[in-house]
């Protein structure tokens, strides 16, 4: 379970993040929605180290990350998927697993087969250079070198961010399967808000860096205000 | 016996190599440092300098040549280390001329603290094996036992450098590191240690040539100033390779070698500086990354 408590985090003068909080249940997914520049990616990076939150802490089964450095973190089972994938396009895709695998110190043999059996694409390409690969493979490539890592806590930063809608379906049933089967607390970033909301348990309302709705995903997928104010979503 | 082997071309290739493989390490050694910190080290001649006196003229009271030679190297690991730490760290994401202010003056300091502990005399090196060139049909061929344990030794610490890049962890931690040390944190890369790490190979590549530069007699021994004028064509070498590139470095190293070599013979050996210039100019104008670094695509 991982709880955050009144996140504030200030980047100069301009205050990103004020006040944030929310917990996620072990193996639940929680949808973070909003409009540009609402916070949702320097919520993502406060919880995995890269900012510094200036007040609040975050909670991961009973352990303080606010202080931690960001590799200690994710030794600590968090996965971070940042936005635009940060796979290394210079690493062949099986050099990109490896890497994933390892700090976490796990069997890399069993792992590699474990992902390549999950995205499939990627045993065929695993000796191509991930620059090369298009932008679904690399997300499939991003997804899979955190998964390798078996962490409990998974931070997905935009990963339907230009994706065709077909790939960003089979995304977001590939998403949902990981909390429910192998019970990864999943905390997804999301513009597409509608895609996000309609896997999510549960979603949080992010706007000018302040959370204006938190509740369970359906009620704020019905919500006419929240669609038409804050998530774009106007039928 | 067949002449071509004694010839003035194959005898000037063959100094051409062996002086080549000094660039290229010195100049391997540069590009591990700007692949690991993006920091040009305008010490990297004077760090394995100092580690080379410690270890082959301080220590040389006590131990032999291998031992020392050992020596030398984990000296240059310790300094190299310390040297990230210490100075380099609170460098990082500072403005560009910061660290090369700090190099050059890091430099200026190692050269004259090791002329006050040790003079600015030379301290001749006993050099393992003879530099008496080989006979060939009475005539001698630029090549001497000291020749081949120089390019046996480069070959060796090129092969290692690579494998450790190629084929283990470590090396994979250090290039992703490099590459993306953000995404390298987010996957639980110490990457501080990594950037630690790429000083100590450097210092310790650095070491080694300076160990091979300072027992040819050419050179006339160990000086405070040793690895300055063989420095100046390693950086020429590293950039014409290219920054990024350690095959790079090596192929500009060796291919500079052979070309000054054949300079000095042919012109003037007055003019190996200004040819090397020029080769310089001509390759950044026609590849400003290097000739072996990838082209970098820039969206406008």
């Amino acid at each position: 379970m991982i709880s955050v408590e009144g996140l504030s985090v200030s980047y100069g003068a301009v205050q990103a993040l004020r006040d944030v909080s929310f917990s996620a249940e072990t193996g639940s997914l929680t949808a973070v929605v909003g409009a540009n520049g609402a916070g949702k990616t320097t919520l993502l990076r406060s919880i995995s180290g890269l900012t510094s939150p200036s007040r609040g802490s975050i909670i991961l089964d009973g352990r303080d990350l606010r202080h931690q450095l960001p590799e200690n973190i994710a030794r600590l089972g968090v996965g971070h998927v940042p936005e635009g994938r940060g796979v290394i396009g210079e690493f062949t895709v099986e050099e990109n697993l490896r890497l994933g695998a390892l700090a976490a110190k796990v069997d890399l043999k069993a792992g590699l087969a474990e992902q390549y059996e999950r995205f499939p694409v990627l045993g065929e390409r695993r000796r191509q250079h991930a620059a090369k690969l298009s932008g679904g493979e690399r997300q499939m490539l991003a997804m899979a070198r955190a998964l390798i890592a078996q962490p409990t806590t998974l931070l997905l930063d935009e990963p339907s961010l230009g994706l065709a809608p077909l790939v960003t379906a089979q995304l977001m049933h590939t998403i949902k399967e990981l909390c429910s089967s192998h019970q990864i607390t999943v905390i997804l970033v999301e513009q597409n808000a509608s895609s996000a909301l309609r896997i999510a348990d549960r979603a949080i309302v992010l706007h000018v860096g302040k959370v204006v709705a938190s509740d369970v995903a359906s009620v704020v997928a019905a919500d006419e205000n929240l669609r038409q104010y804050y998530l774009g979503l106007v039928e | 016996m067949d002449p071509f082997l004694t010839s003035r071309i194959v005898s000037d290739l063959l100094g051409g190599v062996t002086q080549g493989v000094i660039y290229g390490l010195v100049a391997l050694s540069l590009v591990l440092v700007w692949r690991s910190t993006g920091i040009l080290n305008f010490a990297q001649g004077a760090m394995p300098m100092f580690a080379t006196y410690v270890g082959m003229v301080f220590f040389a009271k006590f131990f032999g040549y291998w031992p020392c030679v050992a020596l030398s190297i984990l000296t240059g690991f310790v300094l190299g280390a310390t040297t990230e730490r210490v100075l380099v760290r609170p460098l990082y994401g500072k403005p560009e001329i910061n660290p090369i202010v700090v190099m050059v003056g890091f430099l200026i300091v190692l050269e004259s603290v090791a002329a006050a502990i040790w003079s600015s005399g030379p301290h001749s090196l006993l050099s393992p094996f003879s530099q008496v060139d080989f006979q060939l049909g009475g005539k001698p061929i630029a090549l001497s036992d000291f020749t081949l344990y120089e390019i046996g030794t480069a070959l060796l610490v090129m092969t290692l450098v690579a494998a450790l890049f190629r084929f283990t962890n470590l090396g994979l931690q250090l290039r992703a590191s490099a590459l993306a040390p953000e995404v390298s944190r987010l996957l639980g890369v110490r990457v501080g240690r990594m950037l630690t790490i790429g000083w100590i190979l450097s210092t310790g590549v650095g070491t080694v040539t300076t160990i091979l530069v300072a027992s040819k007699s050419f050179f006339q021994g160990l000086t405070p100033q040793v690895m300055d004028g063989v420095f100046v064509f390693g950086f020429i070498a590293a950039a014409v390779g290219g920054l990024e590139s350690p095959v790079g470095a090596i192929v500009a190293g060796v291919g500079m070698g052979i070309i000054l070599q054949f300079v000095t013979d042919y012109v003037n050996s007055n003019a190996i500086l200004l040819v090397a210039l020029v080769i310089l100019v001509v390759s950044l104008m026609l590849r400003p990354n290097g000739i072996f670094s990838p082209s970098t695509a820039r969206r406008v």
